[in-house]
């Protein structure tokens, strides 16, 4: 079904071919600019590069990769509810499978899809987005990685990531021979026969050597931009709330923090780049296309179909995207409302307690900034200091240990009893902390302003 | 000679043409056939295991709030009607009323906050929640696949196909508006 995955294979053939077509004349201009007649020869060394390259990537299974992003697989009892969700977006998008499923321990909320064939498919996502989206955001993340496997996305750029690995090395090796192999030029400069046709030849081979790899390097990175647009395409579709996957794409931008565990190799499969903390600038090199437009043209969708997404796409100043055949067919399809659920309960936060602990309350910002403001801070909202957004100040829920909190009701008095730390809870429900120095007769309330007397 | 055997050729490579067409559209509609009825067969796990989750519910919530056994009873009995249902309209309404006895036995449960506590409950919650998800889900890729269906056995000239190997046409898994939106009533 969706036959954009027909027009993904087509397009995928020709880029696959153009890379190859780069491939081989590469060898062949090296091997002819090494020596004359040697033309085969670099043939056969760009084939044999070509398989050394596929060996390396299609003998990696994808459990080197996810164990090296420092993931581990989850069952059904440690998260249910990430479980659910991925459950129920394999049965919206008719996968016909259910990956498995790896958490990543990293406060970075980030999330990536792997896997070439059903059997060995996963999604992995950061401890960080589970315990930030609420369920529509986790939603649309998990139904962008879904969208990534039935659009067969990662077979694809592996199969890209070879031929582009394979090029640069046949380049490095080629330009490398010339510094270092001078012998075999020379040899060929003596014979004196053709030598200045030769020497056109090897100008040549070395401006094919030095473009060839770049001009594949542009091929790969627009097409993972491309692909990246056609999975929130398909999260659009498979949701049927654009708003759901923008919202979190706008946490997972707004958190600028990397995560440690990606590099060079993982980065184009995780759902923005975990690698740019800030300032992501479209170029031509860019594995992701800018963070901020994906959400402009998921939020300006009118319906939540193909159809919809394509017209977004165009608006935002693009050409095509989705195959024709795929438009025709996808059925025109409104957007649902918004689920009530709340957002994920994270567990315990160790630093909010001890700042709590010390008569600070502290304020999360979307942007990744945990805030600790004092409790004798008297208005409601506070401005992130970093990202500038106006942030409620939640009022302090009892104390989870050290509750030894005495003088509870409407009394304006606490009894001392002991000299050492003590905290007890005004009438308004805040809690007063008083340290073992505190002398003043009275104390007051952060939030309501009553002043409490301490004898 | 030349002439017809090349007027032979011509019309055996154009018989063979529509035959590799005619197997083609056969196979594509046989292939959305078979994705329609698994898409049907996944709503069916679901709903059944809808059923299977409510009698876990009902015993829990039974344990906190005593008062509420007209709730739990119209859970129940929505849970017979829907698995005795025989029409898929039938069906379709029951799960309805389902859904909707079940809204309010959650909204009902927001004023007892013993039984908020309850992991069993909470666990449970989730499920049921995530339940009524992959219903939906399958439901709108069922759907979806009944359009798509419909649509290959309507148009020219796969419709051709379609009648010699009489392809019918399919429903849609319909949800009424009113019933899913039904408010549920809560009472303290």
């Amino acid at each position: 079904m969706w036959e954009q995955i027909a027009a993904n294979r087509r397009r995928s053939a020709v880029l696959i071919t153009t890379m190859a077509a780069v491939l081989l004349s590469l060898g062949y201009l090296a091997g002819e600019a090494i020596a004359p007649g040697a033309g085969l020869i670099g043939l056969t060394a760009a084939f044999i590069i070509w398989l050394i390259q596929m060996g390396l990537y299609f003998g990696a299974a994808e459990s080197v990769l996810l164990a090296g992003s420092g993931a581990h697989e989850i069952q059904k009892d440690d998260s249910p509810r990430l479980f659910n969700v991925v459950e129920e977006m394999v049965l919206a998008s008719g996968l016909g499978y259910t990956p498995r499923i790896y958490l990543i321990d990293d406060p970075a909320p980030n999330a990536f899809a792997i896997g070439r064939k059903p059997g060995s498919s996963a999604v992995a996502v950061t401890t960080g987005l589970l315990h930030r989206l609420n369920r529509d955001e986790l939603q649309g993340v998990i139904a962008h990685e879904i969208g990534h496997l039935k659009n067969q996305d990662v077979k694809f750029m592996t199969l890209a990531a070879v031929m582009l690995g394979s090029i640069v090395m046949l380049s490095e090796i080629f330009l490398r021979s010339l510094r270092f192999g001078g012998r075999s030029s020379r040899r060929s400069e003596s014979r004196g026969g053709g030598g200045q046709a030769q020497l056109i030849l090897l100008v040549i081979a070395i401006a094919f050597a030095i473009l060839g790899p770049l001009f594949a390097q542009v091929l790969y990175f627009a097409c993972s931009r491309k692909r990246e647009f056609l999975a929130d395409a398909s999260a659009a579709q498979f949701t049927r709330y654009p708003e759901g996957l923008a919202s979190a794409l706008e946490k997972i931008a707004g958190a600028s923090m990397p995560v440690t565990c990606a590099n060079k190799t993982t980065a184009p499969l995780y759902i923005v780049n975990p690698l740019a903390a800030t300032g992501q600038s479209l170029s031509l090199f860019s594995t992701h296309p800018p963070t901020e437009e994906r959400i402009r043209i998921l939020r300006s969708m009118g319906g939540s179909s193909l159809a919809d997404y394509e017209a977004a796409y165009q608006r935002a100043g693009h050409g095509g995207l989705i195959g024709r055949q795929s438009l025709q067919e996808s059925p025109a399809q409104s957007i649902r409302d918004a689920s009530t659920d709340g957002p994920v309960e994270s567990p315990p936060d160790t630093r909010a307690i001890q700042s709590r602990q010390c008569g600070y309350i502290p304020v999360h910002c979307n942007c990744g900034l945990d805030i600790s403001v004092p409790e004798t801070y008297n208005r409601d909202t506070i401005n992130c200091v970093r990202c500038g957004s106006v942030l409620t100040i939640p009022g302090t829920s009892p104390l989870p240990t050290g509750g030894e909190g005495q003088g509870e009701g409407v009394s304006l008095q606490f009894q001392r009893q002991t000299d050492g730390w003590e905290s007890f809870r005004c009438a308004c429900g805040r809690t007063i902390q008083l340290s073992p120095g505190f002398a003043a007769p009275r104390v007051r309330c952060g939030s309501c302003g009553r002043s409490i007397e301490v004898v | 000679m030349s002439a017809a055997l090349i007027v032979v050729i011509v019309i055996g490579v154009i018989l063979l043409a529509v035959i590799g067409w005619f197997i083609g559209a056969y196979n594509g509609l046989v292939r959305l056939r078979n994705q329609l009825e698994n898409a049907w067969a996944q709503i069916d796990v679901q709903l059944k295991r809808r059923y299977d989750l409510i009698p876990n519910l009902v015993e829990t919530v039974k344990g906190y709030a005593k008062h509420e056994r007209e709730t739990l009873e119209k859970v129940i009995q929505a849970r017979n009607m829907a698995m005795n249902a025989k029409t898929i309209g039938e069906r379709a309404e029951a799960e309805n009323i389902l859904t909707g006895t079940l809204k309010s036995l959650f909204a009902v449960s927001e004023a007892y906050p013993d039984l908020k506590a309850n992991q069993n409950f909470l666990r449970l919650q989730e499920e049921l929640t995530s339940t009524e998800n992959k219903v939906a889900f399958s439901r709108q890729f069922y759907n979806d696949s009944v359009q798509q269906f419909n649509t290959s056995i309507q148009v020219f000239p796969t419709n051709i196909v379609a009648g010699m190997f009489s392809f019918a046409r399919r429903d849609f898994f319909e949800v009424k508006e009113e019933a899913v939106r039904e408010a549920p009533k809560v009472s303290f």
